[in-house]
């Protein structure tokens, strides 16, 4: 088991090595300069412009500028954002946290409306409860989370009036109201996205229900007098749940990237967020560390999809 | 207008038969800027007029949080670093500049006692030299007074081009500053500067506290733990920073104006986009204030409808205009497209840019397109009022165009397209990506059509198009084709320096890998001279005939063809009092004014 920790551990620094020398080639050829806004400001010497240049290293080759990244980030030094000429790692720290609890929420509110209903759906399958859930559901994973996210303030805020869909992170208040505050704020947001990844799941959570139940273990169950619930709660849906846990592990890189369009729609400070607005400004040291944040998440999330798989299901073996 | 004329309108104003309003707002008709027409009457003896923004009064605190949307965030808060006009707002929350510019371009007292001027003797005659008395009861967020000596640090901060200030280029005339006591400074420059307040006043102005960042001049600038924690001398104190979202302030009780500011927190959030950061003030009201409302006029109206919020639209200095190529695009020169050494092959004739000229149609742009956020103008200075030139008017005439270029010998071929010896009326258009742009090219390139002249239109991504790689063809700079249209910004209210952008010496070219700021390579010996002139004249009357007299030789050889200027629009909630909006200066600049209906 640790032995293949290990070698999965060595195989994913090669692939992380890759995908940053892939990054920042790309983000090396595209077009803008981090101090464009200067350059149009007739007030703004020009001089100013090319001493920043200078003094952030980038006129250097790209070679240079790519092992200078990486030998520092080696040492543990994510480097200074162009912009705000802050530490890159204090900026995605100070976004983490909102990004966790949203996505977070999310997940939590898709797992509670995706279980239940894929469950009963497969108990019975095409009764008009199913047919309803499965529209639902199709429309569900449809829809762009861009889209909803704007039906949604469209509804919520403009016409009805009930939400706000400006999302503070800060919130001046104490107490209860800042509980309310952030309950209010953080509904369109989570509920965006978590339907989203309810809509697949509840398919995912159908089909695997529907495959165990008909196996003769359930129906040992039962003739030795299970209860109906027991049989369900203990038997069907544990081992439904194997292959669902895994598909979760392996989504939560593309949950991570839903959010970004929805962090920008809601003004959620979190890291996606913080993607955008870097991209938008060719502020390279930030831009990389975020892409390069996502893909160690990817990266470690298959690994622990493998392994949960293996947890959850003892008759495989890691060799 | 001449000196003369403009002379005789002072006189007017000075018997009483003019207002003064009414003379600033004729002056911004001629393409000047309405703090040079505040100087003209000031130095012709009218006093200034006390600020005429007067703000009802208000108590200190009381008034809980003020919700402010900027759609692009703050990222630092260092005045001097300013990428942006959002870090330059973010910081003026904390930060003071020892003047502040009001709508009319007057300057308006923030750290200094008085106003200085050629009357008081503070300016010098000669226009070399200025002096600034210092309020004394200012106190800096964290208790330590507000001396000369901050004020001294300041220039000595930027000037070391180690720290990579952006301001720099607003200090750099300074040859001294004498410190003459504790709250009186002489600032001497190289030579005469008649717009003597560009230092220390205005967005570019503000001043950090020297016991706070003098260990962090040069090199180290970037390490000062105050870039992202602010102690200023501004009415809000800094409670919280996250660089690209939120800005939090809470009311400075020691603040130097008494009474003020009436709110008791203030936040500014930032980020998305500008329709919904509109919405979020004019229609659902979650916010009280927006900035920069870059939305099309008709959806603002809309969304005025519901009575809870409006557009607060300002003139400043922004102009939509076309360029003319005065070089060969198409022929390659020592590697370079659009280089001085060709001339361009049709648009160098008179009579081909006065047809342009009458072509676009600027009423139907400014209807259809841009509403109340893009008025059509024939000139190129736009405000303040007294820059603004009254001898140029724009028209928009087919049949006119045709007469031009008819009697011009440009004939009509068989294509339709008219051509002379040779040389067909084909151009290619360019400008950035972006709807409102692309709408203009169409009716321009419609007029066009009915005329002879062949229009190709090209639209570039602004991340290109606006980028300062040397190596892109596409940018603004490089020109690579016979017409562009964008939008240009005069920041200052003075137009000396916007205005070098028709001097021969600042022609864009491979040399100065396309940082010129002359784009049209348009050259002419006489604005060269009185740009010159203008800048070392003290007297404001013969100075504002100057400026007048550069706009006038601009629009009348058709160097490029204004389109519309836009003014600045603010979202603002209805509940709000005394939001004034300056086109000068920051958002914030009357921020310790504003307050709230009851």
């Amino acid at each position: 088991m640790s032995k293949y920790l290990l070698r999965r551990a060595l195989i994913s620094i090669p692939v992380l090595i890759g995908i940053s020398a892939v990054l920042f080639t790309i983000l090396a050829l595209a077009p803008g300069d981090p101090f464009e806004e200067l350059a149009t400001n007739p007030n703004v010497p020009a001089e100013v412009r090319t001493n920043l240049r200078a003094k952030f290293g980038l006129d250097d080759p790209l070679p240079v500028r790519y092992a200078r990244w990486v030998i520092a980030m080696l040492r543990g030094d994510w480097g200074f954002s162009f912009l705000s000429r802050v530490d890159v790692d204090t900026l995605i720290l100070q976004r983490l946290p909102v990004t966790l609890v949203v996505l977070g929420s999310a997940l939590l509110l898709a797992i509670m409306i995706a279980i239940p209903i894929g469950t009963y759906s497969a108990l019975r399958p095409y009764s008009i409860f199913d047919q309803v859930a499965t529209t639902f559901a199709f429309i569900g994973f449809s829809l762009p989370t861009f889209f909803t996210g704007l039906l949604f303030i469209l509804l919520f805020s403009i016409y009805l009036d009930w939400l706000p869909f400006i999302y503070r992170a800060d919130i001046g208040a104490s107490g209860w109201r800042w509980y309310w505050e952030h309950l209010r704020q953080s509904i369109m947001p989570v509920a965006v996205l978590g339907l989203f990844q309810a809509a697949a799941m509840t398919r995912f959570m159908r089909a695997a229900v529907l495959d165990v139940i008909r196996l003769d273990y359930v129906n040992t169950a039962r003739a030795k007098g299970l209860s109906e619930r027991a049989t369900l709660v203990k038997h069907v849906v544990r081992n439904a749940l194997i292959p669902v846990v895994t598909l979760v592990a392996l989504q939560i890189p593309s949950i991570f990237g839903g959010a970004i369009v929805t962090e920008q729609i809601f003004r959620v400070p979190g890291i996606g967020s913080l993607l955008i607005s870097s991209i938008l400004a060719n502020d390279t040291p930030v831009v990389m560390a975020v892409t390069f944040v996502y893909s160690a998440l990817v990266v470690a999330s298959n690994l622990a999809a493998d392994l949960l798989y293996g947890w959850l299901d003892p008759r495989i073996s890691y060799r | 207008m001449e000196e003369r004329e403009l002379r005789a309108l002072i006189g007017q104003v000075k018997a009483g038969t003019l207002s003064r309003r009414r003379f600033v707002q004729t002056m911004v008709g001629l393409g000047l800027t309405a703090p040079m027409a505040a100087q003209m009457l000031a130095s012709a003896g009218v006093a200034q007029a006390q600020t005429k923004w007067t703000f009802n009064p208000s108590k200190r605190g009381g008034g809980a949080l003020v919700k402010t949307l900027w759609w692009q965030a703050p990222t630092l808060l260092n005045p001097h670093f300013a990428t942006g006009t959002k870090d330059q707002d973010a910081s003026r929350v904390f930060y003071e500049p020892l003047g502040s510019y009001d709508p009319d371009g007057n300057i308006v007292p923030m750290l200094a006692a008085d106003v200085p001027s050629v009357q008081n003797g503070q300016v010098a005659r000669d226009g070399t030299s200025v002096t600034w008395h210092l309020k004394k009861n200012v106190v800096w967020h964290d208790g330590k007074p507000f001396t000369a000596d901050d004020v001294v640090f300041n220039w000595e901060y930027v000037m070391d081009s180690a720290t990579a200030a952006v301001s720099v280029g607003n200090y750099r005339d300074i040859a001294r500053i004498d410190k003459l006591d504790s709250h009186t400074v002489k600032i001497v420059f190289k030579s005469s500067t008649p717009f003597w307040s560009s230092p220390f006043c205005g967005p570019y102005g503000m001043i950090i506290p020297k016991h706070l960042f003098q260990a962090y001049k040069g090199d180290k600038s970037r390490e000062a733990p105050n870039n992202l924690k602010p102690i200023g001398t501004g009415p809000f104190r800094f409670v919280d920073f996250k660089p690209g979202d939120l800005v939090r302030a809470e009311l400075n009780p020691n603040y130097h104006i008494p009474n003020r500011p009436f709110f008791d927190a203030l936040e500014m959030k930032g980020g998305g986009d500008a329709i919904s950061a509109a919405r979020a003030v004019i229609q659902t009201g979650e916010f009280d204030y927006a900035w920069n409302m870059q939305v099309e006029d008709e959806i603002l109206k809309r969304m005025e409808q519901g009575g809870r919020g409006r557009a607060d639209i300002v003139a400043g200095g922004n102009i939509e205009h076309i360029q003319l190529n005065n070089t060969d695009p198409w022929t390659e020169v020592d590697g370079e497209r659009s280089s001085i050494k060709t001339r361009h092959p049709f648009l160098t004739d008179l009579a081909v840019r006065q047809a342009l000229n009458v072509l676009v149609d600027r009423g139907s742009v400014q209807e259809q397109i841009y509403g109340r956020t893009g008025i059509a103008t024939a000139n190129f200075v736009n405000a303040p009022s007294r820059f603004v030139s009254k001898n140029t008017t724009w028209a928009f005439d087919i049949d006119r165009a045709n007469q031009i270029l008819d009697g011009a010998g440009w004939k009509r071929g068989a294509d339709g397209i008219r051509a002379k010896d040779g040389k067909k009326l084909k151009v290619v258009y360019q400008t950035s990506i972006n709807a409102l742009r692309q709408k203009t090219q169409q009716i321009v390139k419609q007029a066009c059509a009915r005329t002879g002249i062949d229009v190709e239109l090209k639209a570039v991504t602004a991340n290109v198009y606006f980028s300062s790689d040397p190596a892109n063809a596409d940018t603004y700079s490089h020109f690579s084709t016979d017409i562009q249209m964008y939008t240009t910004t005069m920041i200052e209210p003075d137009p000396q320096r916007f205005l070098d952008q028709f001097t021969s010496w600042e022609i864009a070219s491979k040399e100065n890998k396309w940082q010129g700021r002359n784009i049209t390579r348009w050259r002419n010996d006489e604005l060269d001279r009185i740009w010159k002139a203008a800048g070392a004249e003290m007297d404001p009357v013969k100075r504002a005939a100057l400026l007048v007299k550069m706009n006038d030789l601009v629009i009348q050889n058709i160097v490029v063809v204004p389109v519309v200027f836009r003014p600045r629009v603010a979202a603002i909630s209805n509940r709000m009092r005394d939001v004034v909006q300056s086109g000068w200066d920051s958002d914030f600049w009357a921020i310790a004014y504003w307050s709230k209906h009851a």
